[in-house]
């Protein structure tokens, strides 16, 4: 116990955030599903860039920006490494994860998805892993499937095999759900829509800070994530494409970058994976993301799953004994997240008088309103963890979940 | 007091008194949950879809009708320290006139220490609902006008 203690008072020592306080209380970050708190090195990995290296990167001849574009596609390679990807060319740099399922609804969607086809998503998906379908089945005349979820916030691998068929033209899973902690069995999952053929598309937003991902072994044709949520800057994120998926598919955006030569009557385009990048990208972000995988890779995964895994369960064991919490979301797989409300007092009331005592949780609809829908509730407060959270902050969020029931 | 209305000012001078009795951060809370659970409900007919203000964390409905040349609020909502707060703001600013509803600046927000619930980022519905007010208050003093 002692040698875990002294892992994670060094791994907090990375995070000057934690060391501040919030209403005059020492901060209590457990807001880590929305966004992770950023080591010295990530920010030091920024800040060195804008110092030392910035320009731009891909066009010039000049030193800086050879360094910089080196420093940049240093990192596509160490993403390739990280999730294990076949080529580094399969990395497309995006704004986040919400820019990957776009440029996938919309690149994909425009070459492949026509009148009458379906694309299939989950009942527990996040905001947007809906609308960009939506949309795009509004524009094509298309139909959104969507797989029911059970009252512990699960799917069903049979409901699952009798939604597809053969007007599936496209699946797009949540691994992680931000709002109820399901782990999806999306390995299983993507090989029973291969055996039809069926592209399958993974928003891991909430998977990649608490879990190995090898794309290869779960054979997931896109997967998307955000840095933000890894220890890494906001506004870059990554989309991982199967080689061949996009060299078939078109560009998304037009612009400088994406390009190979333009003239007035025909314009061709570059190769992967440049053809997705028009435009001067978020390069001190990228640099940013190196620095975060770099993070998560001086710990481990191994550790980092057993120690956030360990939190869950003290948190569930502590909540479990509050008259009047119910868990929303109590999954048999779940990760580093416990959504709760309580009876007869507002989520947004919660998070009020727990930012008075410097907790900081989520409280609201996560931006899964479809799932506060059929659980009924106008919202959960949500506690995420990261890897430098403690049993300690646990425990005053249980004691400021007492204080609260006795104010209302 | 009887038959005739206190200004906007002088409500909200009131307030800023009733605050400053309270010394730390938990009385100030207790005093506006308190305020939140006394304050009457509004019809639940009246809890439509047209009245509702969606806050992306609280919902807050807001209903307005000219009597006497005052605007009578009533509004409700599913948050209790909303509530509280609402419950503030209509009593400063129910039973006034058009006119004044609309050049009132609400200082007694920020005197009280409460602004951070009227900012934007709180998303509790509280800057659409104020901003709802006024235009009502617009909406029957050009009503009168006509």
């Amino acid at each position: 116990m002692s040698e875990l203690l002294t892992d994670i008072e060094a791994i907090r020592a990375q995070f000057p955030i934690l060391t501040r306080e919030v209403n005059g209380k020492p901060l209590v970050y457990l807001d880590n599903g929305a966004t992770s708190q950023k080591p010295q090195s990530v920010i030091d990995a920024v800040k060195h860039y804008y110092e030392y290296e910035n320009s731009n990167i891909h066009r010039g001849v000049h030193t800086l920006s050879q360094e910089a574009t080196a420093a940049y596609e240093d990192v596509r390679k160490k993403v390739q490494k990280f999730i294990n990807a076949k080529h580094d060319h399969e990395i497309i740099f995006t704004s986040g994860t919400t820019g990957g399922i776009n440029l996938v609804a919309s690149s994909f969607g425009a070459s492949l998805v026509r009148r009458g086809d379906e694309i299939l998503i989950t009942a527990m998906e996040h905001h947007s892993n809906i609308v960009p379908w939506q949309m795009l089945c509004e524009r094509r005349g298309a139909q959104l499937k969507v797989l029911p979820i059970s009252k512990e916030g699960e799917i069903d691998i049979e409901e699952y095999k009798k939604l597809i068929g053969p007007k599936t033209e496209l699946i797009s899973l949540v691994h992680v759900s931000n709002s109820l902690g399901t782990i999806n069995p999306i390995k299983e999952m993507i090989a029973i829509a291969h055996a039809q053929n069926i592209p399958v598309m993974i928003d891991g937003a909430q998977a990649i800070h608490h879990t190995p991902v090898d794309v290869q072994e779960l054979d997931a044709d896109f997967y998307v994530f955000s840095a933000h949520k890894m220890y890494g800057p906001t506004g870059v994120g990554v989309l991982y494409g199967k080689e061949e998926l996009l060299n078939d598919m078109p560009p998304y955006q037009g612009g400088g970058d994406m390009i190979k030569s333009v003239t007035f009557e025909k314009t061709t385009y570059n190769e992967l994976p440049h053809k997705f990048e028009a435009g001067t990208p978020n390069i001190a972000g990228g640099i940013g993301l190196g620095a975060g995988i770099d993070f998560i890779n001086s710990i481990g995964f191994d550790f980092i799953q057993a120690h956030e895994a360990e939190l869950s369960r003290f948190a569930v064991s502590q909540l479990r004994d509050i008259k009047g919490l119910r868990f929303i979301g109590t999954a048999k797989e779940r990760a580093g997240l416990v959504s709760f409300v309580l009876d007869g007092i507002h989520p947004y009331d919660t998070g009020v008088i727990l930012d008075k005592l410097g907790i900081a949780v989520r409280t609201g609809h996560h931006c899964t309103q479809p799932v506060m829908n059929f659980f009924e509730v106008p919202g959960t407060v949500r506690a995420s963890f990261a890897v430098y959270n403690t049993k300690q902050e646990v425990v005053k969020l249980v004691e400021g979940i007492d204080r609260v029931k006795r104010m209302f | 007091m009887v038959g005739t209305v206190t200004n906007i000012e002088e409500k909200e001078l009131e307030i800023i008194e009733e605050f400053s009795l309270f010394e730390d951060w938990m009385d100030k809370y207790e005093h506006i949950i308190s305020l939140g659970k006394e304050l009457p409900l509004i019809e639940e007919s009246l809890k439509t879809d047209d009245l509702l203000i969606k806050g992306c964390q609280s919902k807050v409905w807001l209903h307005a009708k000219l009597e006497k040349g005052k605007v009578i609020f009533t509004a409700d909502s599913d948050a209790i320290i909303t509530k509280g707060i609402i419950s503030l703001l209509i009593r400063v600013l129910s039973n006034q006139t058009p006119t004044d509803i609309i050049n009132t600046d609400l200082t007694f927000i920020e005197n009280i220490g409460l602004k951070e619930h009227l900012s934007p980022t709180r998303s509790n519905g509280l800057v659409s609902m104020v901003k709802q007010m006024k235009l009502y208050a617009l909406a029957f003093r050009t009503q009168q006008n006509a």
